[in-house]
Parts: C-alpha cells; structure tokens; sequence
C-alpha cells in the first residue's frame, strides 16, 4: 500500500502553476497510449520494487491482515512447460526454486485451507495446476529447492520448517481457522503433534497426489484408501528416465576413454587404429547396456522377472546384448571377443538398474543394501573377466 | 502397492502394539497400506510393503513404531 501511495504521487507532480500536462504539440506526444506504462498494461506496477523482478507465475496480489500476498495462476505458460522439460531432462535440476513463504490461488479468505509444499518449482507448478477451482492459500517451505517427500526424507521439509514459516508469515493473521494441510508424503518429515504444540496449528494430511485435492477437499478433507497410496504407472517411469540418463553420462564418459584405451591394446603394444576400430565396437556394447539400464529397465520393471533391480538389469542387458550378436561377432572376428563385450553389456545394464532402485516409490533402503552386498562384487568381477577376455582376444 | 513388490523379510519396521493409543495416524501417512486398525490398535497387515520411509514414526504420537535402515 504504501508503495501505491507513493506512485501516485511521482504521477502527479504539477499541482499548481504552469502545467505541461494537457498540451500537445504533435498527436505522436499524446502519451495516454501504450507507450507509457499505466494501470491498464503494467496492473502490478504498484508492486514493482527496484532490483526485484515479478514472477511470471503472479496474476495479482491480495491484501491480507499479513500484507500483500502474491496471487498464482493455475494455468502453466510456455516458460512453465519449457523448464519443466529442461528439468525432466537434468538441465538445471538443482537450482530450480520459487522463493519460500505464502501465495494464495483464486479467491481465498480467511476460511480458506492453507495447503503446505515445498519450494522446487517442478513441485509448486504441478500443485497450482492440479487444483481445479479450489481457492486456496499456499505455503511453501524452504526445502532447497527438493520435492516434497525427498526434503521430507533429508528433514528440510520438516516440523521446525512448517513451524517456523507459519511465524514468519503471520498465517494466524491470514486465515480464523488453525489447521493446515500437509501433503501426505510430507510426513517423513513432520510430527503433527509436535506442530500442533509449537504453532497451534492441527496438521491434516492431505493425499498423496496433488490432482487429488479438490476430491479430498469436498470429501470434508478426508481421502480414501486410493488417495493414500503411492502407485508407479508406465508414465512416471518413463518420465524419470531422462534424469537416469543424464546422471549417468559423467561415469558414461570415463567409461568410454577406458574401453577405448584397452581396445588399442595388442600384438604391438598399443594401436590407435585398434583402439578406433575395436573401441567403436566397445561402444556399442556400452551403448546396449545403457539403454538397457537407464530405460529399458525402469519402463518394463514390472514385467520383468524377479525383485532384485539388479537381476532385472541381468535380464534385459541379456536380451539387448543378444539382439547385437549378429552385429558384435562379425565386426570382433573372434567369439572370445564377442563374449567379453556380451559379458561387459549385461554388467553394465546390471548396473544401472540396480540405481535405480533410488527412483523408484516403494525400495527400501536394507532392501537395496542387501541387493548391492550380493550384485556390485558380481558386477565388478564380471567386468574385470569381460576386460581379460577382450584384451585376450586381440592377441 | 500391489503390483510393485520389492525383497521380501528386509524392512527394520517394528511395531509394539502394547504402546499403541489407537490414534490410526500410521494407517494415514503410511503410502503403502502397511497398517490396518483392528479393535482399536493399529496391526502390520502388510510388512513386506514397508519402504522404511519413517512417516509412521514420526507421527506415531506414542513412540510405538520404529525403523531403523541403515546407510539408505
């Protein structure tokens, strides 16, 4: 408010004497139009401050006992999209926030629920465009810029947080009412109890999808047994691959400098044409098992035998590196060689799938502890048998 | 969840029903319909679904469950 009043009077700085305003030498200088921002095309003008930029996501602001609290809309513009995108993929992953503290969507009041998420803006956009017509407040916790259940996990999705936002946003200014909802997935994180103790606010577990919430909210806030447990369809799989691949690249890359340096190893000590020729076939075995790993696993996991991720790798690395026998064995020349890249494939694979049990909605640590006590010696040795055998095999 | 099962007798869960108060918190945060409530004392009905996530845990207003994995 205060910022408006002062607007208001940079605008209107001709109050006696000799004014210019209402003289016009040439129509160009008529400047009511578009070229001078007015209420019409700058609305949130009176919001603006110096060296602070408005966030594409804010419609308007609200006034509230607590002061202005920006508005978001609920439709993602092509930024929005773009980004979402770019951080499937791993790009800027780490660093993708919205600024903690209270936002409020369509028209709420003081009887509105206040709905509790984290600060990865991956998080905030999906919530702000699941909610239908639900007007409601939002309060994001400072979480890093993590999702809800992995901050829950890591505790900076956390009771002191909620607590500690619920303060620093006078929320029992905001709203009459003393409960907030927290995403049921944010539990690893909070003790209801002790939220309740130290704010005075009841903590409602909300359900565990955001797309949820206008049935959990009609329902009296109350979500059925569907609403509470957390499912792994083929799409979310599928989606999380490109964050598997990218992950993977790093180690991808070191890998393919050792496969070219042992493929140029042979009869004369060392051969770059060896280690181009050879080396390429490597990497394509290398390729074979990545895919197999990174993607094939992750979107056929349940129709793959077994529960152990890394047998699962065993089976489709078997699979993917079978398929580019044909290949494999004409361009080696030898079966030796052809076993060892066989070999070399089905560990990577083995691998990768094993990783990602980090993923996925329902490992338990000890469970993928136990996995990796059995698989990773298994892995190393039929890596470090994959290696003799190539290094034989040019001889 | 009932189509994504992962290795069986691992989870560190443990649940003292002596201490139980009946509260049903653990059948509302757990995301795997780990616990039922059975005359008014929360039940494992589902062990092998545990993750280990600790929302049970610390949630449970008694101090009745615990999980304990490891590195993780």
């Amino acid at each position: 408010m205060e910022m408006k009043q002062t607007r208001g009077k940079q605008e209107n700085p001709n109050r006696s004497g000799v004014s210019t305003a209402n003289v016009q030498i040439m129509p160009a200088m008529d400047m009511s139009g578009s070229a001078y921002g007015t209420e019409e095309n700058r609305p949130l003008a009176a919001y603006e401050k110096p060296g602070y930029e408005l966030c594409g996501y804010v419609d308007r602001f609200l006034e509230t006992e607590a002061g202005p609290v920006p508005s978001v809309r609920r439709v993602l513009d092509k930024a929005d999209r773009l980004s979402t995108i770019a951080v499937r993929c791993g790009i800027r992953r780490h660093n993708y926030l919205v600024s903690p503290g209270l936002y409020g969507i369509g028209k709420p009041d003081t009887g509105s629920e206040v709905l509790v998420t984290a600060n990865y803006k991956l998080t905030f956009d999906h919530l702000r465009s699941a909610l239908g017509n639900v007007s409601a407040w939002i309060l994001v916790l400072d979480t890093r810029g993590v999702n809800v259940w992995c901050a829950a996990g890591k505790k900076t999705f956390s009771t002191r947080e909620l607590v500690n936002r619920i303060r620093a946003v006078s929320l029992e200014t905001v709203v009459t009412h003393r409960r907030v909802i927290v995403p049921q997935l944010g539990a690893t994180g909070v003790s209801a109890r002790q939220v309740r103790e130290q704010s005075g606010f009841r903590v409602v577990y909300g359900p565990v999808r955001a797309c949820d919430i206008p049935a959990f909210l009609n329902n009296g806030r109350k979500a059925d047994k569907q609403m509470r447990q957390v499912t792994f369809p083929l799409f979310d799989r599928f989606v999380l691959t490109p964050v598997e691949i990218h992950s993977a690249l790093k180690p991808m890359g070191i890998t393919v400098l050792v496969l070219l340096i042992l493929s140029g190893i042979g009869p004369s000590f060392f051969s770059f044409q060896e280690a181009w020729d050879r080396g390429g076939t490597a990497l394509l075995a290398l390729a074979a098992g990545f895919l197999s790993g990174a993607v094939l696993t992750p979107v056929l996991l349940p129709f793959l035998p077994s529960r152990k991720f890394a047998f699962k790798g065993v089976v489709t690395g078997s699979l993917c590196a079978a398929a580019l026998l044909p290949v494999l064995v004409p361009a080696v020349g030898s079966f030796t060689g052809a076993a060892a890249l066989y070999i070399f494939s089905v560990m990577v694979s083995s691998h990768l799938a094993m990783n990602f049990t980090g993923a996925t909605p329902f490992t338990s640590p000890s469970g993928v502890e136990k996995e990796m006590k059995q698989y990773i010696p298994l892995q190393m040795a039929g890596v470090l048998v994959s290696a003799g055998l190539w290094i034989y095999s040019a001889f | 969840m009932k189509d994504f099962r992962y290795l069986e007798d691992v989870a560190t869960l443990v649940l003292d029903e002596e201490k139980c108060i009946g509260c049903g918190l653990c059948t509302e945060v757990c995301p795997h319909a780990v616990f039922e409530m059975n005359q008014n004392r929360a039940k494992i009905v589902d062990f092998n679904a545990c993750m280990e996530c600790g929302a049970c845990v610390s949630n449970c207003p008694a101090d009745a469950i615990s999980v304990s994995p490891g590195v993780g």
